[in-house]
């Protein structure tokens, strides 16, 4: 930690332990507002071709998406660089395992004894995510003259494989584990821990984090039931 | 000899050793009989160490001061877990009643960077000290006993700040800790103080300079498990780090010095 030393507060503030979780809670709002716009972007998949291949067209067609992908690019950047970091110290923190050591019961649980690996599942996912979408096969049609990307096509093909469809909702699992301890992590760690309403958002969390991945999971699976059809 | 001859327990205990911190150490198997489910666990450690002492063995070294459960000094990972099965108890407080007769009980120190081990079990501690020394005091001047309602404090606040001093400093939130994190003992400090008037003077230079040790000492990042409140034996609640969390942040972009004005400090 070089900067300690320094007089400028921000700047230790970013290399200080509770720093780096609290850049990485805000990053994880920000990932979770962006899955969420996608879980609903995605659901035009059930009006049928032409909405969804007009809504990915008037998307990729607003001169701003390139400015937006980037500020998603560094969000998640962010979001692994501290991951990585933060789990290289913890790791350093304890140079002698434990012979034996159980889990009180009451406290850690699969979800948030695991994040380091669902995470990492997430990273494999999302680099083979963009690659079969974001710069997968590229077929074209058109809708009153506008030629369009079909990524209809693209998404009922992908899913024909039984496997790809297998490895999305595996992933899709990891997500929801994943969610499932960090969103109400959020909470705790920008500090808002009451008695009187944690309870409840950490129901509210687990909730939101079930949503996502399970709608995320239909998507795949309606895919291949059409091209199955 | 005693009226446990026959009654009492037998069990098999593996316990680590090691001869000093830069060296490596083991798992070593012993078998203490004739245990009494009255005594307590350090008493049960206190009558293998005279068997080995009588056999010409080095005794197996422990902390212990107290006995009382309130000084913090006994430690032991029981079975894998800080200060053994029981909640809300220190392994002083732990007695052999609950264990079963034959049992196989394993024997660990607290297991931490931050906390070499100096022998056997025994593990040093001082880091928690340096973590304090950086800031867990208070150095207002006082001055005589204040008329008692001079200064209001909220009965809420006294009630969350007696809370947190109930932290006895043992560490065990520590070696509870998937990544060896002290926040639940930082966090405790900081409310400790920072809650009541006295210390809120210092509040923000106090949560800087804590954690900021608590980072150079090698002590994890805190992942939200609550493996540390559940372990402590004081109980002390994740709210501490919530509040340690959010005093951070506060004294990181809004520093204030007592007279409401911005403050620089290193």
């Amino acid at each position: 930690m070089g900067c300690c030393s320094s007089n400028n507060n921000k700047f230790y503030y970013c290399s200080s332990s509770i720093g780096k979780k609290q850049l990485m809670a805000i990053s994880a709002v920000m990932l979770v507002g962006f899955s969420i716009a996608h879980m609903i972007g995605n659901v035009l998949i059930y009006f049928g071709p032409k909405y969804i291949n007009l809504y990915g067209y008037h998307l990729t067609s607003n001169l701003l998406l390139p400015l937006a992908e980037l500020l998603l690019a560094s969000i998640f950047i962010v979001h692994i660089i501290f991951a990585v970091i933060l789990v290289v110290e913890n790791y350093l923190a304890r140079p002698v395992k434990y012979h034996m050591k159980v889990n009180s019961g009451r406290g850690a649980n699969f979800a948030s004894a695991t994040m380091p690996w669902t995470g990492a599942i997430m990273l494999v996912f999302l680099i083979f995510h963009l690659i079969n979408f974001r710069f997968g096969t590229i077929y074209m049609t058109s809708y009153d003259g506008i030629e369009v990307r079909d990524v209809y096509r693209l998404l009922i093909e992908f899913f024909s494989n039984p496997l790809n469809l297998v490895l999305y909702v595996t992933a899709m699992i990891a997500f929801a584990f994943h969610l499932g301890h960090g969103i109400q992590s959020i909470f705790q760690t920008v500090g808002i821990n009451s008695p009187k309403y944690t309870p409840c958002i950490q129901k509210l969390c687990l909730l939101l984090s079930l949503v996502l991945s399970v709608m995320f999971s239909t998507y795949p699976i309606w895919s291949y039931i059409k091209s199955i059809q | 000899m005693s009226e446990y001859d026959n009654n009492g327990m037998t069990l098999f205990l593996k316990i680590w050793r090691q001869k000093c911190c830069s060296e490596k150490g083991e798992m070593v198997n012993y078998t203490v009989k004739n245990i009494s489910a009255d005594v307590s666990f350090l008493e049960m450690l206190d009558i293998l160490n005279q068997d080995l002492i009588k056999k010409g063995e080095e005794p197996v070294v422990f902390d212990h001061d107290c006995r009382e459960g309130i000084c913090g000094a006994c430690s032991l990972v029981i079975n894998g877990e800080p200060h053994g099965p029981e909640v809300l108890t220190t392994t002083c407080q732990l007695h052999m009643r609950k264990f079963k007769d034959g049992d196989t009980i394993v024997i660990e120190p607290f297991r931490a960077k931050a906390f070499p081990v100096v022998r056997d079990l025994m593990v040093d501690r001082t880091t928690l000290d340096d973590v304090i020394t950086s800031g867990g005091y208070i150095s207002a001047n006082t001055g005589a006993a204040p008329e008692s309602n001079a200064i209001p404090v909220r009965q809420e606040n006294a009630e969350l700040s007696m809370d947190a001093a109930a932290c006895i400093g043992c560490g065990a939130c520590v070696a509870a800790c998937g990544n060896a994190s002290a926040m639940l003992f930082v966090g405790a400090k900081v409310s400790h103080l920072g809650l009541l008037p006295q210390g809120k003077l210092e509040a923000q230079e106090r949560v800087h300079n804590m954690v900021k040790k608590m980072d150079e000492l090698g002590f994890g990042n805190c992942t939200n498990e609550a493996e540390c409140e559940a372990v402590c034996p004081k109980g002390i609640k994740l709210t501490n780090i919530a509040r340690l969390n959010r005093e951070f942040a506060v004294s990181s972009f809004f520093k204030k010095n007592d007279s409401g004005t911005k403050q620089e400090w290193s």
